[in-house]
């Protein structure tokens, strides 16, 4: 089981509180999308992904990128057992979607770069540990279920 | 970037440090606490570097060189740790700048410092 210091607990619980959700799932996404252009492959019937003007104005990837938060935010609410939370997730993605897990990492990086810019100086290093924990917990309950 | 490189630099070497203590490993031989001269230093260095590879972008390797050698032959870092100071220099400029820092610019500067990285691993082996 993942030890969280009251420190790393408290910290989750107040990036995620403060975070517009709306705004931060669908650019990080987007982002994502942009940066690590391969990712597009997962997301073939989403319409015009040819530019990133297109990719940041594309309704399907802001709605993608919401739905993508929402699921962070269940693991925010059971910190004592994302593995647990994330075990139908984890399969949905190997065995449905077929995505590599190498990709949810860099989903993961764009996403704290996005909380990174919205949060300036609020996001100190000690505030970037406890967020890359978090992030590294939930991206290894995703890649769990893949055999 | 010139101006701020100290502090640009050393505050994406206390993020590295701070996020990944494992790449501490490399530093036991500087005083590398939040704002040490250490610091400070080392993490001009690396954004003069980095600013040379930018004036030079398309002669990296040669550019480079004398850093590629001494990274390999010297220092021998395990090429995995370039990715995390890159990701903690990323994390440092979204953190300035904000809204600015958009996904365009995310992907030029993401895309320059893995070439970077590559040239700076390329005599490993």
């Amino acid at each position: 089981m993942v030890e969280w210091t009251e420190f790393e607990r408290a910290t989750i619980q107040d990036v995620f509180s403060k975070m517009n959700s709306d705004v931060v799932g669908p650019q990080a996404l987007a982002r994502c999308l942009i940066v690590y252009p391969w990712t597009q492959r997962y997301f073939g019937n989403f319409g015009n992904l040819y530019n990133a003007a297109a990719i940041m104005g594309n309704p399907m990837v802001a709605a993608h990128g919401k739905t993508v938060l929402g699921g962070l935010d269940r693991a925010v609410k059971n910190m004592d057992d994302i593995k647990g939370t994330y075990a139908e997730l984890s399969v949905l993605h190997s065995e449905k979607l077929h995505v590599d897990p190498d990709n949810f990492r860099l989903l993961a990086d764009c996403l704290t770069i996005v909380v990174a810019a919205q949060m300036g100086a609020g996001f100190t290093p000690a505030v970037q540990a406890a967020f890359q924990k978090f992030i590294a917990v939930v991206v290894s309950a995703l890649g769990r279920q893949y055999h | 970037m010139i101006p701020v490189a100290e502090d640009i630099g050393s505050e994406a070497l206390l993020r590295m440090f701070t996020t990944f203590p494992k790449t501490k490993t490399y530093f036991s031989h500087l005083d590398i606490s939040p704002n040490s001269d250490h610091l400070r230093c080392h993490g001009k260095k690396i954004v003069q570097a980095l600013a040379e590879g930018a004036r030079n972008i398309s002669t990296l390797a040669t550019t480079l060189a004398p850093l590629s050698r001494f990274h390999a032959y010297l220092l021998r870092i395990h090429p995995t740790n370039f990715k995390l100071l890159n990701h903690c220099i990323l994390v440092t400029l979204a953190c300035h700048m904000g809204d600015n820092f958009t996904p365009v610019a995310h992907a030029a500067i993401d895309k320059f410092l893995s070439a970077f990285s590559a040239v700076l691993a390329e005599k490993f082996r």
